[in-house]
């Protein structure tokens, strides 16, 4: 932790001798990334509900998803650039460094920039909390971070399982971006918007339905479509804790097996 | 150097590294072959050892230092370095040794060296009174002074080549191992980075591993050297000793009055003839002035001279496979 605070700080320092460019960065950055939240209004231009649920509801899955996957992003997102690190054989300088490869990947490059996308996604929540039609009870209001924290989570071991699937298929990245980016475009919508099937594999397969959809059918106060148990809603922590397990393991198998490149 | 019972500084035993290669062998099938990188190579270096490692491109040379610094895991056999095993303790390890790519540099690309080696101090946990004291020197000691500021992207090959050599010494290390470090560099560049490698050897007492193709800097640094050939081990022993064991044949060149046909001397026959010049083979054991006296009878001869194998072609040779396995002074075992 310590060290990765240590890394983030020199690379913030670099990128900070650019002022203006990193502060134009940031700020495009905020920009583009709202535009997410600005196209699920303009659906609501033209309906009033999607799916069956309403725009402070949608943004409230918009504002949850966002959040969680930005601060996994600004923490770990740089580790899809793994697969071209074995390519190009730079990780072998990372390798021999005595501090963990992960850590070292994942500040590398860290620039203020990661911290626009902030932005939309705490604006659209301190807007939208307010305005959801909800008793606000003691266990609601403490789900809220709950799900956040567990989404963020959630999202960060898939950061580390899809760079740990990029040591054996270094050409992956494309394939694994659909997780992570599409899983943070997924989550963004009601899972009654797609199939049945889909939201099976989403559930169960990849569990992106755990980073805010089964919290959020609890604070919404919603019946689940698939009709799982009460104890979904509140499964998310021990979902993200499996899914951190599992690619902590896969990060560690991924080294060992790491192949480098000649000369 | 070598005292009997200290924990030797690098210890491999019957070490393997095999790679699955793909192929594809026409159709839809796909060949899967295994390839032997390293096949079973066994050596030990001292502390304080200066140990050259050779060997043509794609003997092995790499593959062994990436195992002997944990990048990769061997396949078989035991390895221990610092009397760790470096798969396992990779990172325990790292705190102990250096490493340098000649290839590729170990700094931040973007960061000035200022701060890649301050980065360096924190990462390694380096005091800093004992780290200003060390830069100090080694900015002294490799001309650091005017590119400390400038990005590593920036820095010339030699400057970044110092550059890397200083950040891998800043937590004074016990073992350095170097890939290559003089790969590329000019005529100046090199004579500073090999007087820095004997200083530090010869001063520090640092254990040094090196595998170059240059031979200035093999005859230059290294008192023993390893020679690795296919996967194995195909000499261990002294340079001289080497030059003395390899079946070194001497070249008698001999220029005529006129060009003539290939000479002919019996057992031996010239191999090269360009225009009034030809070169004979002499080999060992020959007496060279016989030779040189029987030639005069039966040839003008205007000008003649014996040239000794120099340490390139001992090498060439060598990898070459003519003297596979002959080393009759200290045999390495196939």
């Amino acid at each position: 932790m310590r060290t990765y605070g240590l890394l983030a700080w020199t690379w913030l320092r670099a990128a900070a001798r650019f002022p203006v460019s990193m502060a134009l960065l940031a700020l495009a950055t905020a920009v583009v990334s709202g535009l997410d939240a600005a196209a699920v209004l303009v659906l609501f231009s033209r309906a009033p509900r999607i799916a069956g649920f309403t725009a402070p509801e949608v943004l409230f899955l918009y504002g949850t998803s966002a959040f969680s996957f930005t601060i996994s992003d600004l923490l770990l997102g740089t580790t899809e650039q793994l697969g071209e690190r074995v390519r190009l054989g730079t990780l072998d300088a990372v390798l021999v460094r005595p501090v963990s490869p992960l850590i070292q990947i994942a500040t590398e490059n860290f620039s203020p920039r990661r911290f626009g996308k902030l932005v939309p996604a705490v604006a659209v929540l301190a807007l939208v909390l307010p305005r959801l039609d909800v008793p606000w009870t003691p266990g609601r209001a403490a789900m809220v971070p709950l799900m956040i924290a567990s989404g963020t989570a959630l999202f960060a071991g898939l950061w580390v399982l899809t760079a740990a699937v990029q040591f054996v298929l270094v050409d992956s990245h494309g394939a694994t971006k659909s997780l992570t980016y599409g899983g943070a475009f997924l989550t963004q919508y009601p899972m009654t918007m797609f199939g049945r099937e889909f939201v099976r594999g989403v559930t169960f397969v990849v569990p992106l339905a755990f980073v805010n959809w089964q919290p959020a059918l609890y604070v919404l106060d919603r019946p689940d479509p698939l009709g799982l148990p009460a104890a979904a809603r509140f499964a998310s922590p021990a979902v993200a804790a499996v899914l951190c397990g599992a690619a902590a393991l896969a990060w560690r198998t991924g080294i060992r097996h790491y192949r480098s490149t000649g000369s | 150097m070598a005292e009997t019972g200290a924990e030797p500084m690098i210890q491999a035993e019957d070490v393997v590294k095999s790679f699955t290669v793909r192929g594809r062998a026409g159709g839809r099938r796909r060949a899967r072959t295994s390839l032997r990188a390293v096949d079973g190579v066994s050596f030990t270096v001292a502390p304080g050892e200066f140990v050259g490692y050779l060997g043509p491109n794609g003997a092995g040379k790499s593959t062994t230092i990436k195992m002997l610094t944990g990048i990769l895991t061997a396949s078989s056999g035991t390895l221990r370095v610092c009397g760790l095993d470096p798969s396992r303790r990779r990172t325990a390890l790292a705190r102990r040794i250096g490493v340098v790519f000649g290839q590729r540099t170990t700094l931040w690309w973007d960061l000035p060296l200022r701060d890649s080696l301050a980065l360096v101090r924190r990462l390694y946990r380096v005091d800093a009174a004992a780290h200003r004291a060390r830069l100090a020197e080694l900015t002294a000691l490799l001309e650091l002074e005017p590119f400390l500021h400038t990005p590593v992207r920036q820095l010339s090959l030699g400057q970044r080549m110092r550059g890397d050599l200083a950040a891998a010494l800043l937590h004074d290390p016990e073992l350095l191992v170097l890939d290559e470090p003089t790969i590329g560099l000019d005529v100046v560049s090199k004579t500073t980075v090999r007087d820095f490698l004997e200083r530090t050897n010869a001063e520090r007492g640092t254990t040094i591993l090196l595998t170059t193709h240059d031979l200035g800097d093999i005859e230059r640094l290294c008192r023993r050297v390893l020679i690795i050939d296919r996967g194995r081990l195909a000499y261990d022993g002294g340079l001289d000793e080497l030059r003395r064991t390899v079946d070194a044949d001497r070249t008698l060149v001999v220029e005529l009055a006129e060009p003539a046909p290939p000479i002919v001397l019996g057992e031996i026959a010239a191999e090269r003839v360009e225009g009034a010049r030809q070169w004979l083979r002499v080999p060992r054991g020959e007496n060279a002035a016989a030779l040189v006296a029987a030639l005069a009878q039966r040839h003008e001869v205007r000008d003649i001279s014996l040239r000794e194998a120099g340490i390139e072609d001992v090498l060439a040779g060598l990898y070459r496979g003519d003297h596979a396995y002959w080393c009759s002074g200290r045999p390495v075992a196939p």
